[in-house]
């Protein structure tokens, strides 16, 4: 049974069931998506990323009470993503622990996620869930990542803007910001404002940010500058400033036409890597059996190198065993 | 397709504090391979039923020592029902007096385990509770 007509209608036990039938790659989920996606395309997406500690989730409880008590509010959807066991697979899903303010609002909708292995900081099917909170009508939706630091950039092409979470009492982990989420911060935060140390922690980002522009903006179109803004969450501290900053970025990047650039980057890693995981299966499926097996055995034995053998198996090189 | 996994929401509803038989079974799904969705304490009866259905989850236990079991637990199952959700399975643990056991049985609370219950027990009892569900998901 289609769940698209009960989504679209605006019924949230359906979404919730899709939710699920993505997050899964079930066949039906699959279909539903695609017949959902010609709705697609609305909503802003709001990256929200930094070390874990640093607040994301009592942030985003805050900023959406602050945009649901604006004037003409936006439904907010909001997909928390915390880690899976490399071990056993499984996770304690504990974002929402800080998000109880939203509890009882029908215009917000909360949805964690375990990241399932993925190492960018989302899980693989984070994105499409993504999509079907707009297809399902929240205008705005927040994207938590995983507690990250260095390389979890994943974010970057699935968010419109991307809110770089920094807390005072972090210790090195400026250094560590300096070279990678950083990078890709539209705003960067500084949360934890009511801590002693938050003003040295502004300082030492300001110094950072200052001596260029993160690079992600420096060669937009937009000519955007990341703001560097005071938080608390605990407080509300800032919350209407960082609300009032999203909104902005969100007309820059209309403006500019860099909207649509970051879209077309989205779709464009998008299409990708499904190609090249439909590709790989496509291949595998249609080799002899145990042919694979012996690329492998051949690799482990070092009697040829994994570039060696995956060149052999292109080229049918390889002699079944 | 990926292997769909088991998602439980673990919650404590009512005003007594104390969370640390909750934490802990949440840690032994885990452990299992769930997914376990951790709400935290002071949750009301709607709080409850409002994240199980946004995080659809399979399964809802409950943590309850303050003696409030009988007024809180059938509100949460009553809510359920009224949202649609009449397929999860719902789960409890805390001080449960053994005479209250059969009530709650025939409300339809799939398990009750009381102090003492071994964790390997409790994530059996929440396996085996979804199997059938988890099978027909797999089947579509």
């Amino acid at each position: 049974m289609s769940l698209v007509p009960p989504v679209l209608a605006g019924d949230r036990l359906a979404l919730a069931r899709l939710l699920t039938q993505l997050e899964n790659e079930t066949p039906e989920g699959l279909q539903d998506f695609s017949a959902l996606y010609s709705r697609t395309g609305h909503a802003h997406r709001v990256g929200i990323t930094g070390a874990p500690g640093t607040g994301k989730s009592a942030l985003v409880n805050r900023l959406a009470m602050e945009l649901r008590s604006q004037a003409d509010p936006p439904q907010i959807g909001i997909l928390a993503v915390d880690p899976s066991s490399p071990f056993t697979g499984g996770a304690i899903l504990g974002d929402r622990i800080r998000m109880r303010d939203l509890s009882g609002d029908p215009g917000v909708f909360i949805r964690s996620m375990a990241n399932r292995g993925a190492l960018g900081g989302l899980a693989r099917t984070s994105s499409n869930l993504v999509a079907a909170l707009d297809a399902a009508g929240f205008g705005i939706i927040f994207i938590e990542t995983v507690g990250s630091g260095q390389a979890e950039v994943d974010i970057a092409t699935t968010a419109h803007t991307v809110v770089v979470l920094d807390a005072p009492g972090m210790g090195d982990s400026i250094q560590a910001l300096k070279a990678g989420v950083l990078e890709i911060a539209d705003i960067v935060v500084v949360n934890k404002s009511d801590l002693p140390g938050a003003k040295t922690t502004l300082a030492a980002l300001r110094a950072t940010l200052g001596l260029a522009p993160a690079a992600r903006n420096r060669d937009s179109e937009s000519a955007w500058t990341p703001p560097l803004l005071l938080t608390s969450a605990t407080t509300g501290e800032g919350i209407p400033k960082l609300a009032g900053a999203i909104r902005e970025h969100r007309r820059v990047l209309e403006q500019s036409g860099e909207w649509m650039i970051r879209e077309r980057e989205r779709v464009e890693q998008e299409v990708g890597r499904l190609l090249r995981e439909r590709l790989a299966e496509n291949f595998l499926r249609a080799q002899p059996d145990g042919l694979y097996e012996e690329a492998l055995r051949k690799v482990l034995a070092r009697e040829a190198s994994p570039g060696t053998v995956v060149e052999q198996l292109v080229e049918g090189a390889v002699a079944a065993a | 397709m990926a292997q769909p996994k088991i998602r439980v929401l673990i919650a404590k509803p009512g005003l007594d504090g104390h969370d640390r038989g909750a934490k802990i079974i949440a840690r032994a799904l885990r452990d299992a391979g769930m997914e376990v969705i951790y709400t935290g304490l002071r949750q009301t009866p709607e709080m409850i039923a409002e994240a199980a259905l946004q995080e659809d989850v399979d399964i809802v236990g409950l943590s309850i020592l303050s003696g409030a079991h009988l007024t809180l637990v059938p509100r949460v199952m009553e809510l359920l029902k009224q949202q649609g959700q009449q397929r999860v399975r719902v789960m409890l643990g805390g001080i449960i007096p053994d005479d209250d056991r059969p009530k709650l049985e025939s409300m339809g609370v799939a398990g009750v385990f009381g102090p003492g219950t071994s964790t390997a027990a409790i994530v059996e009892a929440f396996s085996r509770a979804v199997e059938p569900q988890v099978l027909r998901a797999t089947e579509g």
